[in-house]
């Protein structure tokens, strides 16, 4: 008697269990995708501001004092979510939650295509007309004619190296990608740990290899790919460690771990600062390798589920103003958007706001104003089935460069 | 008076009193208002994730926008079956994972039999704090502290410097020495409680009998203590299967754990596909353990 009475609970709760699991799981079989195609409404006017704005952005980019000014002037309450790589960023903005996203070009045409990003209307942007014609009407910011973004800043990615270790100072990315020299340097070499990265071995390759005719390095058919692949699988053996957390890289070269990798500016500076005998090629130096480099160009975009549309509006106009675009450029290390905030008289403002050494110099150390020197720096993209030109839809897309990231990684 | 008293607690009565009235000799109302808390947060919290886990692993992404379709397909698994480099990194995660359990079991048994059986009372709590104490400090800070230990110029090879040794460095024997520090504790503390629950008499029983020690160790401690020693494996076991950030901070290898965390933003239904692994490593390590009587004694 006492089994049955004990057993029918337990029974019934096993049920239950087993019941709610099936209900979620059918739950999460049919739950809706979003739509999938391109958002074409664009705003006419810009309103009374909301009182609040929610950013998605690379760290730096929304700093005081710039952000406190515009909270005064705007009356907008900024929150601002940091991201650390472009998928984080698409995620973010896929959540709905965020008024505009600083994005990469890596990441703008995936919020374009999946209809995460509405167009923008840059008559509203005032400050739009004087950004650097070269960064207006591109690939990455700009889809059948439609404006998508305003313009932030731009640079390239740095190779930088240990200068009491590594002799003489490279002036080319085979330190880092031949095999034979790479081996000089063998378990002291630091790559950044992102997909992304093969660009960099295709980059290399268009300069060493021009049999294989590479023309853009994220428009890569099967043999393209296969080499910079082939090549990355190479250096791994060579490799001290792969880095996508940046304090990871930063201690690395710091203990003399690793002596030469590629960097960011804020690494670089980092340990500039630490005073580490670390130096680099970067454009404040008039210097990239001799291949070119990748980089990034990057573009502030509005959601498509703005809950603050009018608050974004205002933003996207604030930060490509002179001074502060002229801030926010000094601050992080980049090549501003804006032409005018390279006036000395504004680079001068701009750099006692922000707390930094005044230096009129710096659009010409970075090359704002320099398109030929941009021709060289390869900015970051999505790479897509569609080649882009006569090849048609033979290119590896983003889910073959990851799969090819982690086999290379082995 | 009374007549007022009765008013004036008739509605406090009325609320508790219902509720006990109805809950009454219904055994299934009592069982069920008890357990629907604990019961929900375990189908929802946790068999619901993994219900969404595996359903996810069924599905694609796409892969212009990298947005996932809910089409049912084997693609996922084919991927992994095919791609030697998942086959290389499975092995390699459930070998370190053992190479970890054999270790600390070994550096375990000792410890927590000294614990148990020789040390004094006073020195049975010592030990036992300084078991714990790692456990008190922040998981990163302890592998950070190897990751300097371990650097080119960091403590370890500035010690065996003199004896012109070299440390190992990053690499996969650095993952194993952190992950066999790091679950250390989750070894000992269940075979120290395992051996304590051994009488004394029993030992002496067996000398008495003219055993040697290392005949008492064999046929009596060690098959007492076994379902102990599993029970500590299965804590070591799923935590290295589990972790990578160790193998992120230092080595270059990737591990299950690694692979889940680079594709989870970019192809969520492949990291599903890739996590489905390491369960089906651990029921079947939990399927041996439950032979071999580790849940008899828990």
């Amino acid at each position: 008697m006492r089994g049955r009475t004990a057993g029918r609970p337990v029974r019934a709760a096993w049920l239950i269990i087993v019941g709610l699991a099936a209900a979620l799981f059918a739950a999460g079989c049919g739950s809706s995708s979003s739509s999938g195609s391109r958002n074409t409404d664009m705003a006419q006017s810009v309103g009374k501001t909301e009182g609040q704005l929610n950013l998605v952005a690379w760290a730096g980019y929304v700093s005081n004092p710039w952000k406190s000014q515009f909270e005064k002037e705007t009356g907008c309450q900024v929150n601002v979510k940091v991201a650390g790589t472009s998928d984080e960023m698409v995620q973010l903005m896929r959540t709905g939650q965020y008024d505009g996203v600083s994005a990469s070009g890596n990441a703008s045409a995936r919020l374009v295509d999946a209809g995460d990003v509405s167009p923008v209307n840059v008559n509203l942007v005032p400050n739009y007309k004087t950004i650097f014609p070269d960064l207006k009407d591109q690939p990455y910011n700009t889809f059948d004619g439609t404006h998508y973004g305003i313009p932030h800043g731009r640079g390239a990615n740095l190779l930088m190296w240990n200068k009491d270790s590594v002799k003489p100072a490279p002036d080319s990315w085979d330190v880092m990608l031949d095999p034979k020299k790479a081996a000089q340097y063998k378990g002291k070499i630091s790559v950044y740990d992102d997909p992304i990265y093969i660009a960099d071995a295709a980059v290399y390759l268009k300069y060493h290899q021009p049999d294989l005719k590479i023309d853009n390095p994220y428009e890569l058919d099967k043999t393209q790919f296969d080499a910079a692949v082939n090549l990355l699988k190479e250096q791994q053996p060579n490799v001290g460690e792969y880095w996508s957390d940046a304090l990871k890289q930063i201690s690395a070269f710091a203990s003399g771990d690793d002596l030469v990798g590629t960097t960011w500016q804020y690494q670089y500076f980092a340990l500039l600062d630490k005073g580490k005998p670390v130096a680099s090629s970067p454009a404040s130096q008039g210097f990239v390798p001799k291949e070119g480099a990748t980089g990034w160009s990057d573009t502030w975009m509005i959601s498509s589920q703005a809950a603050h549309p009018n608050c974004m509006y205002k933003w996207m106009n604030f930060i490509v103003s002179p001074q502060v675009n002229a801030e926010v450029a000094q601050y992080f290390g980049e090549a501003p958007a804006q032409s005018k905030s390279c006036d000395p008289n504004t680079l001068t403002a701009a750099a006692k706001a922000a707390g930094l050494p005044v230096n009129t110099k710096f659009c010409d150390q970075y090359h704002a104003a320099n398109p030929d020197f941009w021709k060289q720096v390869y900015y970051w993209e999505t790479p897509l089935a569609d080649c882009g030109d006569s090849r048609g839809d033979t290119c590896m897309d983003y889910n073959d460069w990851v799969n090819a990231w982690t086999d290379i990684k082995g | 008076m009374e007549a007022a008293d009765a008013l004036a607690s008739a509605p406090k009565r009325s609320v508790g009193r219902r509720l006990a009235d109805l809950f009454h000799g219904r055994g299934w109302l009592q069982v069920g208002g008890l357990l629907s808390g604990p019961l929900a947060w375990l189908v929802i919290g946790y068999l619901g994730s993994l219900a969404v886990l595996l359903a996810a692993a069924f599905w694609n992404v796409s892969a212009l926008t990298g947005e996932i379709s809910q089409t049912f397909s084997l693609d996922n698994f084919k991927t992994l079956i095919n791609d030697s480099v998942y086959r290389t990194i499975a092995w390699r995660t459930v070998r370190v994972a053992g190479l970890v359990t054999i270790t600390d079991v070994i550096l375990a048994f000792p410890i927590a039999f000294y614990m148990a059986k020789v040390a004094s009372r006073k020195a049975q709590a010592a030990l036992v704090v300084a078991v714990l104490m790692p456990l008190w400090s922040f998981y990163l800070v302890k592998v950070y502290a190897w990751r300097t230990m371990l650097s080119a110029n960091g403590v370890i090879n500035w010690a065996l410097g003199p004896l012109d040794l070299h440390g190992p460095g990053y690499g996969i024997t650095a993952v194993w020495l952190v992950m066999s520090y790091l679950w250390l504790p989750y070894m000992i503390l269940p075979i120290f409680a395992g051996l304590e629950r051994i009488p004394n008499s029993l030992l002496s029983a067996s000398e008495d009998l003219g055993a040697s020690p290392f005949t008492t160790f064999r046929r009596v401690i060690l098959p007492l203590s076994f379902p102990a020693v599993v029970a500590g494996s299965i804590f070591t076991f799923s935590l290295t299967m589990g972790d990578y950030i160790t193998p992120e901070l230092v080595s270059n290898s990737q591990f299950i754990g690694n692979v889940v965390y680079d594709n989870i933003t970019n192809n969520l239904p492949l990291a599903s596909a890739f996590a489905v692994v390491p369960i089906i490593v651990m029921v079947i390590y939990l399927l041996i353990a439950r032979r071999l009587g580790a849940f008899e004694h828990l």
